[in-house]
């Protein structure tokens, strides 16, 4: 079962507050006011108020000009928190993961909640109707992401229930501002023409993030749920660490290998209760004379596994210098995130990059190397070979386009191409022989020349010309001259080796 | 005793003789036609799956050559979706020419160590995860205790192992034998290309594929050439067999 999240929306907050506390004022137009550089200005105004043409931002004398009856009472600065946290703390009863949302809302991980209540839509109806019978004006929405619900209740009329994997469709019809973003980017947006949420998705990311920088992409992909987006209950939730004193301090390894097992016991036992996995754990040891040591480890994926954890941390084990002693030992787990047991497969032989045995294996390799010795390379949009390749941030990436297969590529490719002595018979022609390492190549067979010009929005330089040759004992290169053959200043460098 | 009768019983025990030398139930692990034209120089006509190939490498133009032929058998091992891991010192394998041998580039790790130890040391974790299909490690050299390090690793996960040396000796049936404990030994290095219909410029990547040791095997050579998405056998020179070597392993 997916993540559902409930966004509520108070349509009218403040004014709603005051017109319960005051109810002689309830349908009376009325305005809440502050002073702002000397001028009593209108901050807040009611219904009734703006149905009138009083708006917010407007002087009170102005509003005072067209209602002369208007009642007027006090702002109080940080009043919207105290009220968000207090009808926040009153909405633990349908979840316990409840969330601030400022300016004007709060947010319900109601994941595992709805079916208490019988079903998503009776669960969205009683906090809705509950709130509106206190008094407030609401909205609200139940989806598979929070900017899914933030959006679906703003801009959808009624108490939406979006269905599981079916916001897409939804999201893609509603305007741009229901992606939470800044004004100035949602008028540079509709400018462009981009009016819908489907309108901006179907743009390539690379261009939407050299206009309107990373904010844009990370706010679809929140909306979307390719992210997962985080939130900050009210109840902060208690931190994964335990705790392990020693009465008599510990100098051996055999000991402080007990002391991490029973730590990583009580940890993983919790997080498996909670369907959890960690992705960073830290192993501190305090020593008796005050000095901590810390160990850390990292995971690709979420794991709840003992046997693998104690793998991870076994080859830094022998670091920690006992000295005196060891009198407490803490095993802290960070960067939790959801681990939904998957059911395993029958064949869980070539599973592919799903697999848990990779993941563990690259764990493996990554706590001994280092992360950045491990590459696993996805195509991308460039001609330049060089950066026809790039490295994938994570196991489950894919690629979002396809690898090239028209032209011919080296198998490999040297990292800085390596300069040549060419002879060629006339311009633009394949060389007749080359000078590599001080052996000299004939050429029997050529291909070519495939022109790769340089990308001058990224780099200054020359274009390629490459050719493919082959020479008279069947090894096959990949060359390139620099430049124009009428430049004089062109240089010709060796790049690749065929197959 | 009738001679049917004799011929099961042989057939048995040679079967009986493979697994006791680490080549498991081999009738399963057909893995296609990538190797056809050579297949009768392996034990039971089945390139053995789950054990470490040896290549011997001359230069930079035989390790293209060596990769261009392992990516053409790997093409034919990797099933939907399967993983390898591909152990360098640097880089320079290039990730978008292997799609041109049906490989999905993204399904293969690349790690980058320096240190010849540390690629043993990778390899060995790796040969040993059976969720892999196979792992290529480029090396200058392999001793007898490390090469039987890696076949014991992989006995138990099956998974393929490709070793590349770069500056391994290559052995003739004279000379003192490089003695490792690897299934099989081979050399490749490029030959020239061959016109396609008289068109001007590089026909099909070509080699000259020497199997100098295969356990249970017949060694031989062959030329081969990657022609629209498989190997097969090229050119007019005949396939011959290497006089039989002393037999290692």
């Amino acid at each position: 079962m997916g993540p559902r999240f409930v966004s509520i929306w108070f349509r009218h907050l403040k004014t709603d507050w005051f017109a319960l506390r005051h109810q002689a004022t309830r349908d009376q137009p009325f305005v809440l006011r502050t002073s702002v550089h000397g001028k009593m200005v209108v901050t807040v105004a009611n219904a009734a108020a703006r149905r009138v043409g009083i708006v917010e931002g407007i002087s009170l004398a102005d509003a005072r000009a067209v209602l002369p009856l208007l009642h007027v009472l006090d702002d109080q600065p940080d009043l919207t928190e105290k009220l968000l946290r207090r009808l926040g703390e009153w909405c633990i009863r349908f979840t316990p993961h409840v969330a601030v949302n400022p300016p004007d809302g709060l947010l319900l991980d109601a994941t595992g909640c709805a079916h208490l209540w019988g079903g998503d839509q009776r669960y969205v109806e009683v906090i809705a109707r509950r709130l509106r019978e206190r008094g407030y004006d609401v909205g609200a929405a139940m989806s598979d992401t929070i900017g899914a619900s933030w959006a679906v209740a703003r801009y959808c009329a009624g108490d939406t229930v979006v269905q599981t994997d079916s916001h897409h469709k939804i999201l893609f019809q509603l305007p741009v501002e229901a992606l939470r973003l800044e004004v100035e980017t949602v008028v540079r947006l509709r400018k462009l023409g981009l009016i819908t949420i489907g309108q901006v998705a179907s743009v390539d990311r690379s261009y939407l993030r050299r206009r309107f920088g990373e904010v844009l992409n990370r706010q679809i992909d929140y909306a979307l749920g390719v992210e997962q987006e985080p939130i900050e209950p009210l109840q902060p939730v208690e931190p994964y660490s335990e705790r392990l004193p020693c009465i008599d301090p510990v100098v051996t390894a055999t000991g402080i290998g007990l002391a991490l097992d029973t730590l990583l016991e009580k940890v993983c036992i919790r997080l498996q209760q909670e369907q959890k996995g960690l992705r960073t754990a830290m192993f501190r040891s305090y020593r008796v004379d005050g000095r901590v040591q810390e160990l850390k480890v990292a995971t690709n994926r979420p794991t709840h596994s003992v046997a693998h954890l104690r793998k991870l941390f076994d080859p830094m084990l022998s670091s920690i210098e006992p000295d005196l002693g060891l009198e407490l030992f803490v095993l802290e787990a960070q960067g939790i995130e959801n681990k939904i047991p998957t059911q395993e497969k029958l064949w869980h032989h070539n599973g592919g990059l799903e697999n848990v045995g990779l993941s563990e294996l690259l764990d493996r390799l990554a706590g001994r190397f280092g992360s950045g010795s491990i590459k696993r390379f996805l195509p991308d949009e460039h001609y330049w070979p060089e950066r026809s390749f790039r490295p994938a941030a994570s196991l489950s990436e894919v690629a979002s386009t396809s690898w090239r297969t028209d032209k011919l590529r080296p198998v490999r490719l040297l990292n800085e191409p390596v300069r040549i002595e060419v002879t060629a018979p006339i311009p633009d022609y394949p060389p007749m022989l080359f000078r590599y390492k001080s052996q000299v190549h004939n050429i029997v067979n050529a291909d070519g020349p495939e022109r790769i010009e340089a990308e001058w929005w990224q780099q200054d330089g020359k274009h390629r010309d490459y050719y493919r040759v082959e020479d008279e004992e069947g090894r096959r290169y990949w060359i390139f001259r620099l430049g124009h053959y009428n430049d004089k200043t062109y240089q010709w460098f060796l790049h690749g080796f065929f197959a | 005793m009738r001679e049917a009768q004799k011929i099961e019983i042989l057939d048995q025990l040679r079967q009986g003789i493979l697994r006791m030398q680490g080549l498991k139930d081999l009738r399963r692990m057909n893995i296609g036609d990538a190797l056809d034209p050579i297949r009768a120089a392996f034990p039971n006509h089945t390139f053995p799956v789950g054990a470490v190939h040896e290549f011997i490498c001359s230069g930079s133009e035989g390790t293209a050559a060596t990769t261009g032929f392992i990516a053409g058998v790997l093409t034919s091992l990797i099933k939907r979706g399967g993983v390898s891991v591909w152990i360098t010192a640097s880089q320079t394998v290039f990730p978008v020419a292997l799609k041109s041998f049906n490989i999905e580039p993204d399904h293969i790790i690349f790690i980058n160590l320096e240190n010849e130890k540390d690629v043993m040391w990778a390899m060995n974790e790796a040969l040993r995860c059976e969720s892999l299909t196979a792992v290529i490690g480029e090396l200058s050299n392999i001793d007898f205790k490390n090469s039987r390090r890696l076949q014991l690793a992989v006995e138990q996960s099956m998974v393929t192992g490709f070793v590349m040396l770069s500056n391994a000796r290559r052995s003739n049936s004279l000379g003192k034998q490089n003695q490792t404990a690897c299934v099989s030994r081979w050399t490749i290095t490029p030959v020239p290309s061959q016109k396609v219909d008289d068109l001007p410029g590089l026909g099909y990547p070509r080699w000259n594929v020497e199997l100098l040791k295969i356990r249970n095997g017949r060694p031989g050579a062959w030329q081969l050439a990657w022609e629209n998405g498989r190997l097969c056998i090229s050119g007019g020179a005949p396939s011959q067999v290497l006089s039989q070597q002393r037999r290692v392993g």
